[in-house]
């Protein structure tokens, strides 16, 4: 199917995008990698009366080390990130991550700032962002404003952003290189949306608390705080199989549901936490 | 740069397969109508028209993408190349060759998108293991041929045995 009709606007620079969607609130839908919203737009899900297009805003591409923390602007690709020497040495686990997101085409358009903003419960970087501790940078006409990743999404494909922000960029603190980390999700073929996911990132100096998040099942990633209490100590071998089937709980309607998808957290918990062994 | 509804056509400047092209385009249309319609390449397939199939792959600056998920206003000024492109050039020329030989294609609907995926492959990694042939066409519907003789075809063509038809 065809998208329909809708005027372009493709501003050369931050502030001019800013202006246009502070003009047209509610009528227009920025457009990144595309490689959803033309999906969206192309099975009528998604009817924008503009589009403004940021891809030829060059200050929004690329990976900056800031000291303690990595700044990866919002319209960098999929295959940037993979590509890129300073992830590769800072931040393994998002590179592991997204060795999962669909494929060589799609990652060649795909964005991170476009997968954060679409906030699918499914999708692999806006959980590991939440995993490492990642902040996300909004700006306005008028303000530029952090948000932390836990106060980030906040429903199924819905964010803090408000309408007038642009998503310009996302701040991740760097991790010791030594640490361990576990990423791994069900999924029916490669290159697919996961099924389920966990991923288990210790703590550190730059981040004070051992992370643990789940994807794949509610309506966000989410921290879960029985998976976090089986870090360290005996690990996961105080199997935390009751507290988890609560955590789904919260999600599905009956308790059948719930205990379908259990199993497979079960597994691949077990799994992650073998991992993080030395 | 704007467009708007009382100018509900753009011009695109953009270099196919070698060549500069100019067209006054509405906004909505994607890359593979353009190529498809404006320009009257057919080889770029339109499948499902979200990003699934991989029929209507492409390269633009170099790289692989789908051409129905990005606007033909989007590749103003951009270099893209298509199987048309490819083929005439050469650069495909023992794919198509092994293509044939293994029998790769039946219907030959995905086999446009087969050979433009293969040929990037093959740029990057020029001597492939299977297992990376399968990946690089993971994201290419094939409906006919049950994908084993596509993966012959191009570890023939990568590797040097192909046999004559
Ligand atoms: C065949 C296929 C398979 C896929 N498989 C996976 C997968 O396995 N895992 C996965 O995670 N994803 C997958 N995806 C989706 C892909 O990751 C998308 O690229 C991503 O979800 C959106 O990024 P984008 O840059 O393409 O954004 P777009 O499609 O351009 O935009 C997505 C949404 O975000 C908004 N937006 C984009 N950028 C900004 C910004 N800077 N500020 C504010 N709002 C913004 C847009 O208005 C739109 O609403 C798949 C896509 C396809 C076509
Ligand atoms: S037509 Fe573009 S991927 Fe199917
Ligand atoms: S040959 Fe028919 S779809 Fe591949």
């Amino acid at each position: 199917m065809k998208p329909t009709s809708f005027s372009y606007h493709r501003p050369g620079t931050l502030p001019e995008a800013l202006a246009l969607l502070s003009e047209y609130q509610g009528a227009a839908r920025i457009l990144a990698g595309g490689q959803s919203l033309m999906p969206l737009m192309a099975m009528r899900m998604a009817r924008p009366e503009r589009v403004i297009d940021i891809n030829r805003i060059d200050d929004l591409k690329g990976i900056r080390d800031a000291g303690d923390t990595l700044t990866i602007g919002a319209l960098t690709r999929y295959n940037d990130i993979l590509r890129s020497p300073l992830i590769a040495a800072q931040m393994p686990l998002l590179a592991e991550a997204i060795g999962h997101v669909a494929h060589h085409a799609i990652r060649n358009r795909g964005t991170i700032g476009g997968s954060l903003a679409l906030a699918d419960p499914s999708a692999e970087t806006p959980a590991t962002c939440l995993a490492l501790g990642a902040r996300i940078v909004a700006q306005s006409t008028s303000r530029e404003r952090e948000i932390a990743t836990d106060d980030f999404f906040d429903g199924l494909m819905s964010t803090a952003l408000e309408e007038h922000e642009i998503l310009v960029a996302v701040r991740i603190p760097k991790r010791p290189t030594a640490l361990p980390h576990a990423f791994i999700e069900f999924a029916r073929r490669k290159g697919d949306f996961a099924q389920a996911g966990i991923i288990l990132a210790p703590a550190h100096d730059g981040m004070p608390e051992n992370r643990a998040v789940i994807f794949g099942i509610g309506p966000t990633p989410w921290r879960s705080a029985a998976l976090e209490a089986a870090f360290g100590g005996e690990g996961f071998a105080a199997a935390p199989k009751a507290a988890l089937k609560d955590e789904l709980n919260v999600y599905f309607a009956d308790d059948e549901a719930a205990a379908f998808k259990l199993p497979i957290v079960m597994t691949l918990a077990q799994r992650a936490f073998a991992r993080l062994k030395p | 740069m704007t467009v708007s509804p009382d100018e509900p056509e753009v011009v695109v400047r953009l270099t196919v397969n070698g060549a500069a092209e100019t067209r006054s385009v509405s906004p909505r249309q994607h890359l593979a109508d353009f190529l498809r319609d404006e320009l009257g390449l057919t080889g770029t397939h339109v499948g499902c028209e979200h990003g699934v199939c991989g029929a209507c792959t492409v390269l633009v600056d170099g790289d692989i993408v789908r051409s129905c998920l990005m606007l033909a206003v989007q590749a103003d000024g951009a270099v893209v190349d298509t199987v048309e492109g490819l083929s005439d050039s050469g650069e495909i020329a023992v794919l198509q060759q092994t293509f044939l030989a293994r029998n790769a294609l039946q219907c030959g609907f995905c086999t446009p998108g087969m050979l433009v995926t293969a040929a990037d492959l093959l740029r990057s990694v020029p001597e492939p293991t299977r297992e990376e042939v399968r990946e690089a066409i993971s994201a290419n519907y094939c409906r006919c041929t049950g994908y084993h003789a596509i993966v012959d075809a191009v570890m023939a063509a990568a590797h040097g045995t192909e046999q004559k038809p």
